[in-house]
Parts: structure tokens; C-alpha cells; sequence
């Protein structure tokens, strides 16, 4: 396997963690205004998040840095290209960054609101945005022969985006459901569950419909048709639906999480590897689509960094690990009154 | 106003922004994880108490360094696509090393910190503080290797119509990037020195916990003393380096239009760039400047006039920053070694103490203008000698770009304003 490939797989594979981590940050916060209705609810929501927001978000850094490393042309063109959409992105992301660190600082119910709308409005946004840059990302995007993009943010509104953005709604929304299961108690667990088990049938149905409208929309089921084996990636989001409803089922808060996880992240896998090797396709032309060949970083520096990888990656994960261990109970009456809490 | 003036304009407001909250998260991190290790060594709640205080500004400063610095990451390749693919190959590594190795530790460890003062052994929670306080000092390490390509690009070959790695290991030893590392950071820990004296000196007025802000202004005085004379020192020979490798940056920072030997330095200057001279050029100290830029008065400095006007650097900016700069350098040296010599009864020195308070703000002005000094006096470069800025912006149209300027403008300037009012709330509280 050529390092091209190998960094393309490592670069789908960000994503998907990304997802996965972000993924229950961003659900949490699209669910507050829904599921938290006393200031200690709305207080266990960003306690929930708080001492792993950050690092989730790291990944997407990771990702876009990845993509410029590995693949500087893709960078380029993606980022150039979807400007309004990536500043959107980035703007909602800012507004939902200062909420943890400002909400408590004052003594005001306005205050508070203000913070809760921003962290709505910073989940929410990101979520349909990623779906609707991703999903035309499946599609592809107008990218001419000199590779600039021929649209607006309203090509990217077209209903193939618009429906990828609320999956990625639906998706997080499920998956912070179960986070909120897995820290919360009593009657806001419950309700956390109750939610999951809501938001379980749309999704359901709305992924079928997505992979219904992927093989009108777009080219991602031939690299499938060509090599019906890579089909059993499908098993990965379509095994997790499953059990996630079953472990929900039995209240098993984690074991539900996770395989939600694997319902985000093997979408992200599917889609990704549907459009290798290309990274970013043309709707006007494949010849213009920016892919492995024309955008790879040099060998030299795919094998360095992938070195870096190695080393670094593994244990990046196992700090994470002990990070989710260490603060892995329910946020309690006493953790609200700690004196660091959000 | 085009796009290239738009992306220009956008990319320096955003970075200086940036710029405001980082050197206090770079300098704060070390002296929290300080207060906290003398915590853990003496068991004297005190200092514990210090670790909190001092640590909730800190991470209040903390959270708008972190929205503020996803924009950069982004932005490179919003508005700099042609920059992006040119030196990607370069370029990107460094950025995504930055992340993998310190964004991650930094963002995992604050949030193990903020949360586990009840649940974890105290020994491992003060190692997590010191871990955050190494990863953004690493962080900077990696953007600055960055940077310190574009001003002086090694380890690279033009091959492909772009700049692709030939040595990592050039790259990563760039003596100009190390130099102006270590100038940012010791700078940075200059600013958490000033900002924690005037917080101490606020409350020593009052005669509010005195002991407490007795130990914190010493701990920023010691901490600032010793760096803003490293950084002076070790300025000056980064000095050295930029005369010989940026000669036309050189030039302009001193506003040098006539090449020659034995150049003196005028103590007061100011640019005519229209009419490549000076209009003023007063109290001259002979052939300093040969000897700043070279440590030999017969040196040959070059002058501005030796470069095309295309290939000259903003003068008036460029001087100007850099006079600021070093002025107010000056200033914190002088500042600091008062304290010193006040350090035993600063109670009985309110002036002193009063100053130190408007002194906050000093710090901050001084870096911002060292970074003006090192971006606008690499122009017309992105990469110095290999690309020019205007070459490198985005294909996009300049409507996209004045509609993100204008969100960047309202969107940043409300969030510091908030985060400076709450830095301000909290600085003035009792500690617990």
C-alpha cells in the first residue's frame, strides 16, 4: 500500500474520530434546550461536557491539519472553496468555545440564557454545517479545470447537502442523548434515554433514505459495485444502529454510546471510502477533481509524518482513554457544588 | 478594497487578537503550576489558594486563546490557498505536528485539571498543570518553526511548482525560527509577570490580603525581571541574525535608506517613504548601527535604497514597531528592576504600585508590536525570496472575504471586551 493511500485512510479515519468525539458535544448542546429544564439540569449538560469538549474539538484541528499536511491542494481547494460554509463553521464553534468558560462567571439569568442560546446555536450549526460540507463532499462540489470552486454557499444548500446536514443533526443529537445517559441521574437520565430512544426511528430512517438518495446523488456506491467486498463496512454503522437500540433498550448507557460510535463513525468511513481515491470530487468533470495524485504532500514528508503518527497518535488516545476513565460518573448534586464546576 | 487587502487585513486582525490572550496562557501556565508545586512541597494552603486564583484568570484568558487560534488554522487555507499549496508540503506538517503533539495534551490536560482537584492524588494533579504549561510552550515551538520558515525558508527544494521538504531536520533546527521562539516566549513571560503584579498591586493598595499579593507580585516580579532582560539580550542577537538574512527588513525597522559603512543611529527619526529619506534625523550616536546590526562599526548596513521599491517592506509601520517595541522593552526593564530594589516594602511605595497597574496593558502593546515588526517588515514576502503575498491569497471573491473581515471585527472585539471585563471581575475579588 502506496503512503498516499495509507494518509488517505488515516485521514478518513480523523474524521470519523472526530465525529464520534465531537459528535456527543455537539448532540449535548443542540438537546439543551429540549431536555434541561432547572439551572441544575443545564448546569449537569456543560459539567457533562467539561472536561472533554476541548480535546474532542482538537480533533477536527487535527483533521484540517492533517489535510493540509498530507493533501496541502485538497486543503486548499476545500477551504478556499467552502468559505462561507467553513466561516460559518468556524464561527459557530467560537460562540460555543467561550460559553463553558463565561456562563458561571455571572450571577445573571440573562447572562445565562445569552451562554445557553450561544451553546445551542454553537451545536447546532456545526452539526448541519459539517453534514451539508460532507455530504457535498460526497456529491462532489463545481470545481473547475484550475480547481476554484463555481459556487456559492447556496450550491452547497442543494437537498443532497441539506439532507446530509440533518443526519449529521440527528446522528449527534442521538449520540449526546446517550452521553447525557451515561452522566446524568435520576429523572434527566431517564429522559436522556427517553430522547434516544426517540431520535432511534427518524435516524433509523433517515440514514436509509441518505444511502437511498447517495446512489441518485452521487458516485459513492461504485467503488462498492467494483469491489463488493469493501460492502462489509456497512456492517460497522448498520451492526451499531442495531445494538445501540438494544443496549438502550437495557439502559446500558455506555455500551448504547459506543455503539453509536460505531454508527458515526462507520458512516464517515462509508462516505470517505466512497469517494477514494479522490478527496474532494468534481461535479463538473472527474479529470477535475482533486484526489491522492494531484494533491499528496511528498513522499518524504507522508513518511515523516506518518512517523509522527505513530508515535504520537497512540499515545494521544491513551491520555484521552484516561481522561473519559477518570471522569466517567454521572455529574452529581455534590460535583455541581465543586468549586471548579461550569 | 480587493480581496488580497481584505485577507491581509482579516489574517492581521485575527492573529493580533490571538495575540492577546496566548502569551499570558504561554507565561500564567508556568507561575499557576508553580504556586501549585509549592502547594504540594510545603502544604501551605496558601499557595493553594494562589494556584486557584491565579488559575481561574488563566483559564478565563485561556478559553479565548483557543477560539481565537481555530481561525488561523483555518484561515490559511480560506484566504491563503495559493500560499497553502506552495508550501504545504512544509508548512502543513509543522501545523498538524502542532496539534498532535501539544494541541491534544494541552486540551486534555486543562480539562483533567479544572475538574479533579477532589479526584485526583495531589502530586498528579499539579503534574497535570505543569503538563498544560509544557504543551503550550511546546505549541508555540511548532507555529513558530512555521513562521520561522516563511522568514528564512530551509530544508526545501522547488520541485512541482511547489516548495517540497528536502531536510525535516533543517527545517526543525531553523536557528532564525529557535531565535524568535525563544524572543516570543520570554516576552510572553515578561507580560504574565506585569499582569500579575498589577492584579497584586490592586489589592496591596487596598491592604486586601496582603500577604497573599506580597508572594504573587514577587513571584511575577522575579519571573519578569529575569525575562525582560533575556529578552532584551537575546533580542538584540536575533537582531544580528535578521540583519544578516532580512537586510531590507533590517533597513526598515531602523528607517536606513543610504547603504554604507560606519552607519549611526538616529535616535530620532522619521520615514518619508515618497521621497526614500528621512524627514528627520536627529541626535546621531556615530556607526551604532553598524555596530547593533554587526558589533562592527565598519560594517556595511544596507540601505533601503539598495532593494526596488517592490521589494521593500513598509517603512513607516515597520519603524515605528519596532521602536515601540524596543521602547517600551526599555521601560519594563526599568520597571522591573524598581520593584526589585522595592521588593522588601512595597506597601510603602504606593506610586510604585499604582504604576504597576496601568503597567498591564505595557507588556501587551510591546509584543504586538514585535510581531508587527517581524510580519509587515517581511513584506512584499509570504515566503521571503519565494513568494510574494500577493501571489498567495485565494481565488474568492473580495465580497466573501469583507463580510467575514466584518464578523471577525464585531465577533472578536465582543468576546474580548467580555473576556477583559471578566478578567477584570475576577482579578478583583478576594481569593477564597
Amino acid at each position: 500500500m502506496d503512503l498516499g493511500t495509507i494518509w488517505f485512510i488515516l485521514w478518513g479515519v480523523l474524521w470519523a474520530v472526530y465525529f464520534i468525539l465531537d459528535g456527543f458535544d455537539l448532540g449535548l448542546g443542540t438537546l439543551l434546550p429540549f431536555l434541561a429544564k432547572t439551572e441544575d439540569e443545564k448546569r449537569t449538560f456543560y459539567n457533562a461536557m467539561g472536561p472533554f469538549w476541548d480535546g474532542n474539538e482538537v480533533w477536527l484541528i487535527t483533521a484540517g491539519g492533517v489535510t493540509f499536511a498530507a493533501f496541502p491542494a485538497t486543503y486548499a481547494v476545500m477551504f478556499s472553496g467552502l468559505y462561507s460554509a467553513l466561516m460559518l463553521l468556524l464561527f459557530a464553534l467560537i460562540i460555543r468555545g467561550v460559553c463553558f468558560e463565561f456562563r458561571s462567571k455571572v450571577e445573571s439569568p440573562a447572562w445565562k440564557k445569552l451562554w445557553d442560546t450561544c451553546l445551542f446555536i454553537g451545536s447546532f450549526a456545526p452539526a448541519l454545517l459539517l453534514g451539508v460540507a460532507f455530504a457535498n463532499i460526497f456529491k462532489g462540489i463545481p470545481i473547475d479545470q484550475d480547481h476554484i470552486f463555481q459556487g456559492t454557499l447556496f450550491t452547497l444548500l442543494n437537498p443532497y447537502g441539506l439532507a446530509g446536514g440533518i443526519l449529521f443533526v440527528l446522528l449527534f443529537a442521538h449520540h449526546g442523548a446517550l452521553w447525557l445517559a451515561i452522566k446524568s441521574e435520576g429523572s434527566l437520565r431517564e429522559r436522556a434515554f427517553a430522547m434516544a430512544a426517540r431520535l432511534w426511528p427518524i435516524m433509523a430512517g433517515w440514514i436509509v433514505l441518505f444511502l437511498v438518495f447517495s446512489m441518485f446523488a452521487t458516485n459513492l456506491f461504485s467503488n462498492y459495485l467494483r469491489w463488493p467486498l469493501l460492502l462489509a463496512i456497512l456492517l460497522i454503522p448498520v451492526g451499531g444502529l442495531v445494538m445501540t437500540k438494544v443496549y438502550a433498550a437495557k439502559a446500558r448507557a455506555w455500551a448504547a454510546w459506543a455503539a453509536s460510535a460505531a454508527v458515526i463513525g462507520g458512516t464517515a468511513l462509508f462516505g470517505v471510502m466512497g469517494i477514494f481515491p479522490a478527496l474532494l470530487p468534481s461535479s463538473l468533470s472527474p479529470a477535475f477533481s482533486m484526489t491522492i495524485e494531484n494533491s499528496a504532500s511528498s513522499p518524504l514528508t507522508l513518511s515523516i509524518m506518518l512517523g509522527v503518527a505513530l508515535v504520537f497518535v497512540p499515545v494521544v488516545i491513551a491520555y484521552q482513554i484516561w481522561n473519559f476513565r477518570t471522569f466517567r460518573h454521572p455529574v452529581t448534586k455534590d460535583d455541581l457544588e465543586y468549586e471548579e464546576a461550569y | 478594497m480587493d480581496t488580497l487587502m481584505l485577507s491581509r487585513l482579516q489574517f492581521a486582525f485575527a492573529t493580533f487578537i490571538h495575540f492577546i490572550f496566548v502569551p499570558l496562557t504561554l507565561g500564567l501556565s508556568i507561575l499557576v503550576a508553580y504556586m501549585e508545586t509549592k502547594y504540594v512541597r510545603t502544604g501551605d494552603e496558601t499557595y493553594k489558594k494562589m494556584a486557584k486564583f491565579w488559575g481561574k484568570l488563566f483559564l478565563i484568558n485561556f478559553a479565548l486563546g483557543v477560539v481565537t487560534g481555530i481561525t488561523l488554522e483555518f484561515q490559511f487555507g480560506t484566504n491563503w490557498s495559493r500560499y497553502s499549496m506552495y508550501v504545504g508540503d512544509i508548512f502543513g506538517s509543522l501545523l498538524a505536528i502542532e496539534a498532535t503533539a501539544a494541541f491534544f495534551l494541552e486540551s486534555t490536560f486543562i480539562g483533567v485539571w479544572v475538574f479533579g482537584w477532589k479526584k485526583l492524588p495531589k502530586k498528579l494533579h499539579a503534574a497535570c498543570i505543569w503538563i498544560v504549561a509544557f504543551a503550550a510552550n511546546l505549541s508555540a515551538v511548532w507555529i513558530i518553526l512555521a513562521n520561522g520558515f516563511m522568514q528564512n525558508p530551509v530544508g526545501y527544494v522547488i520541485r512541482n511548482g511547489r516548495a517540497e521538504l528536502d531536510s525535516f531536520f533543517a527545517v526543525i533546527t531553523n536557528g532564525f525560527a529557535w531565535s524568535q521562539y525563544i524572543h516570543t516566549v520570554v516576552g510572553s513571560y515578561v507580560l504574565a509577570g506585569f499582569f500579575v503584579m498589577g492584579v497584586s498591586a490592586w489589592h496591596l493598595l487596598r491592604k486586601q490580603n496582603i500577604d497573599f499579593f506580597t508572594r504573587s507580585f514577587r513571584m511575577g516580579l522575579g519571573f519578569a525581571l529575569v525575562a525582560s532582560f533575556v529578552v532584551a539580550i537575546q533580542g538584540h542577537s536575533h537582531g544580528n541574525e535578521v540583519a544578516r538574512i532580512q537586510p531590507a527588513k533590517l533597513a526598515a525597522m531602523e528607517s536606513h535608506w543610504e547603504t554604507g559603512t560606519h552607519v549611526p543611529m538616529y535616535l530620532l527619526s522619521f520615514p518619508d517613504e515618497k521621497n526614500e529619506r528621512n524627514s528627520v534625523e536627529a541626535i546621531g550616536i556615530p556607526s551604532m548601527l553598524s555596530i547593533l546590526a554587526f558589533s562592527d562599526p565598519a560594517a556595511e548596513v544596507k540601505g533601503l535604497k539598495d532593494f526596488a521599491p517592490e521589494d521593500r517592506p513598509p517603512v513607516a509601520l515597520t519603524f515605528l514597531s519596532f521602536r515601540l517595541m524596543v521602547g517600551l522593552g526599555t521601560l519594563m526593564i526599568i520597571l522591573t528592576v524598581w520593584g526589585f530594589l522595592k521588593r522588601k516594602n512595597l506597601l510603602d511605595n504606593p506610586g510604585y504600585l499604582k504604576l504597576m497597574i496601568w503597567a498591564i496593558p505595557v507588556p501587551y502593546l510591546a509584543l504586538q508590536a514585535g510581531w508587527a515588526v517581524a510580519e509587515v517588515g517581511r513584506q512584499p514576502w509570504i515566503v521571503h525570496g519565494l513568494m510574494r503575498t500577493k501571489d498567495a491569497v485565494s481565488p474568492i471573491a473580495a465580497s466573501q472575504v469583507a463580510v467575514s473581515l466584518a464578523a471577525f471585527v464585531v465577533v472578536y472585539l465582543l468576546l474580548a471586551a467580555l473576556d477583559i471585563y471578566l478578567l477584570a471581575k475576577f482579578a478583583r475579588k478576594s481569593p477564597a
